[in-house]
């Protein structure tokens, strides 16, 4: 029997395995459709790729550097710890990857009005710098504790000449944010680009927004042959609804060699509404468009989640994710609010690099991965984004949590 | 669905259109939900859809998404749902659809739900999320529990669409009168090439809903439409009424005066 490698996904029915899907009222269908027309015409179009690279390059500030962290490296004492600095990217995260992509992809549709759903804020400012370069309208959705949470992002996104929705029904966070874009865009369609935000959501978004992140993990490929003369025995991102996840590990998925290890957010325990890790604890369901992994009760009703981090207070995750967990390929742990915390603070020491919370994830395992490997092995943590916008916040929890 | 099949044959004989009234499954309460459904049948509505309360509506306006959000509240699931309908069934002769997202068909199961909704008494389902390239299974269950099954077909689908979309109906297909989301509008809908463009592809009864919301607009629909589904404007006066199942009651029937002959009878 041969099997294609793992990288060729979705199909044509926007399927990773069983998972993904286009679950969305019809009227959201033509949209779909014309969004996977023009991507496919778009990144077949040399004039394209072209201007989208230049961008990256002269505006994002592309390529980010790959960063040997000698100090935490040394505080671990086993494998040698890298970072990938999308923190540096414009903006302070990966999201803006996406968000010129896709804003390229609504000016070659005509559309001149943007909306976007953001948790923590980073894709929310994205979106509205992309719309402020682009000359489009912008609308942002965010709910309202984490608007709480995110002041500044709010600021910042009405500084770029978006408005700003603040999201007042359900949970009042990312999964309600992302519901009233939903609803925006079935009365507005026509008009409108729905520029989402993270590998989730009906196709052909998931695999749009991979690709747009994919840029990650190509320069990651690249930039490990040239500084460490061979790929990395472990990659590790974490993973909310699942993006910089996806951009880092997607051109790695069919180097077998390579460990890849996806972290949610395990929040204050694994009682049910004390975290948001879908894969750790979920099971296979339909949420925002596509079956994958989510947070519900037995009836199908999304359940309530928790993180410190706004980013990652999600109750779904992407349908390559749920993909990749299931065929084996990646493997997917939890980490706690504390330790995300603790991690957030020993960045900042050893490395004079504060990272974003959602981020403090991903840094916490990579600690304790790398004290488990030897000094000749490499481990590359994608750094997302940097914790600027998470400097009152994690006061304020700081003030709560027992010295590390 | 031989009593959705039934009731829309009686009504094509009578040159008559269908009345489909929406209300929130356990909205304002469970005992509403009880009380209602006879009411509605009093007031001359042909077939109710009874909406299962979901944490994440994103088809549906303020007056639908909060109603759905007090039903959870108060603690409403599928099963409280089947068993009102299951102590009801015998002394109603309306028709009853299950008007459910898939996020909730598919947690419990397709075969299990679809069986559950079977012996309750349901005669179809509405599933307004379906992924149509995953609805074998769901077709197959429904065939065999020989209930009906509607998807969405929106005034933005094109042929092809339309035509895939209903090769996964059976007993009446459901059209939106409009672009958006559900909720009431001033606007009278206009579903004459809609609804003329689907007769070319479908003998199935067409219902159309979203934004149906007075006497003048079930006219206009039932002109050329099967059924007209008034859905926000009866859950507002539901939710702001002491006498939800009244006042349910009440407007239904200054619905059914708009009721008009469709355009099918006539041929």
């Amino acid at each position: 029997m041969t099997t294609l490698p793992m990288s060729q996904v979705p199909d044509e029915r926007g399927r990773f395995g069983r998972f993904g899907g286009r679950y969305v009222p019809e009227t959201l269908f033509g949209a779909l459709e014309q969004l996977e027309a023009e991507y496919e015409r778009a990144i077949n179009d040399p004039a394209f790729t072209h201007e989208l690279h230049a961008l990256l390059q002269t505006y994002v500030g592309r390529a980010t550097p790959l960063t040997h962290c000698p100090q935490l490296t040394a505080a671990t004492g086993g494998a040698q710890i890298w970072l990938k600095r999308e923190d540096l990217a414009h903006t302070g995260a990966h999201k803006i990857n996406n968000t010129i992509g896709q804003a390229l992809l609504a000016q070659r549709m005509g559309k001149q009005r943007i909306i976007a759903e953001t948790g923590a804020g980073q894709h929310g400012v994205a979106t509205a710098t992309a719309c402020a370069r682009f000359g489009l309208s912008c609308e942002v959705y965010m709910g309202a504790e984490d608007a709480r949470r995110q002041s500044l992002n709010v600021f910042r996104m009405k500084l770029l000449g978006a408005q700003v929705n603040v999201v007042e029904t359900g949970s009042r966070t990312l999964k309600d944010a992302t519901n009233e874009a939903m609803r925006d865009w079935m009365g507005s369609v026509e008009t409108t680009h729905y520029i989402l935000g993270s590998v989730v959501g009906p196709h052909p978004f998931p695999r749009i927004v991979r690709d747009f992140q994919s840029v990650i993990g190509r320069e990651t490929r690249e930039q490990c042959l040239a500084q460490i003369g061979r790929l990395p025995e472990a990659i590790v991102a974490c993973v909310g609804g699942g993006s910089n996840a996806a951009g880092i590990f997607y051109p790695f998925v069919d180097d077998v060699g390579v460990e890849l290890i996806g972290v949610e957010a395990g929040g204050r325990s694994t009682t049910a509404g004390e975290h948001a890790a879908p894969l750790a604890h979920g099971q296979p369901g339909v949420l925002h468009g596509s079956l994958s992994y989510v947070l519900q009760d037995e009836f199908g009703q999304t359940a309530d989640v928790h993180s410190c981090s706004a980013g990652l207070d999600y109750p779904g995750v992407g349908p390559e994710h749920a993909y990749w967990h299931d065929a084996g390929r990646v493997s997917y742990t939890a980490v706690s609010d504390d330790a995300a915390l603790a991690a957030f603070r020993c960045l900042a020491e050893t490395e004079g690099l504060i990272p974003a919370l959602e981020t403090a994830h991903a840094v916490a395992e990579a600690i304790e991965r790398a004290a488990r490997m030897s000094p000749e092995q490499h481990l590359v943590v994608n750094l997302s984004g940097r914790g600027d916008k998470d400097v009152q916040e994690a006061m304020r929890l700081l003030g709560e949590t027992p010295k590390p | 669905m031989s009593r959705i099949d039934d009731i829309f044959r009686q009504l094509r004989r009578e040159q008559k259109a269908a009345l489909m009234p929406f209300v929130t499954g356990g909205y304002p309460s469970l005992e509403t939900t009880r009380e209602v459904l006879p009411a509605l049948e009093r007031a001359g509505a042909s077939i109710v859809e009874i909406g299962f309360p979901f944490s994440d509506p994103i088809a549906d306006g303020p007056v639908i998404a909060a109603s759905m959000y007090e039903s959870l509240q108060r603690g409403t699931t599928p099963s409280g749902l089947f068993e009102c309908v299951a102590s009801l069934r015998e002394s109603l002769s309306l028709g009853l659809i299950a008007m459910v997202s898939e996020s909730i068909v598919w947690r419990i199961g397709t075969d299990e739900f679809v069986q559950r909704a079977a012996e309750a008494g349901f005669d179809g389902l509405i599933v307004p999320d379906m992924d149509p390239d995953d609805a074998n299974d769901l077709y197959a269950a429904v065939e065999k529990a020989d209930l009906a099954l509607s998807l969405l077909i929106a005034p933005t689908s094109s042929e092809a669409r339309i035509r895939k979309l209903v090769a996964r109906c059976r007993g009446f297909v459901y059209l939106l009168a409009r672009v958006g989301i559900t909720g009431e509008s001033d606007h009278t809908p206009e579903i004459a090439g809609q609804v003329e463009r689907l007769r070319a592809m479908t003998d199935l009864p067409i219902a159309v809903g979203f934004g149906v919301s007075r006497p003048e607009h079930v006219r206009a629909v039932t002109q050329h439409a099967d059924a007209a589904i008034v859905g926000s404007a009866l859950v507002r006066r539901m939710g702001e009424a002491d006498d939800p199942a009244g006042a349910a009651e009440t407007f239904v029937r200054e619905l059914v005066t708009g009721l008009a002959t469709p355009s099918h009878s006539a041929s």
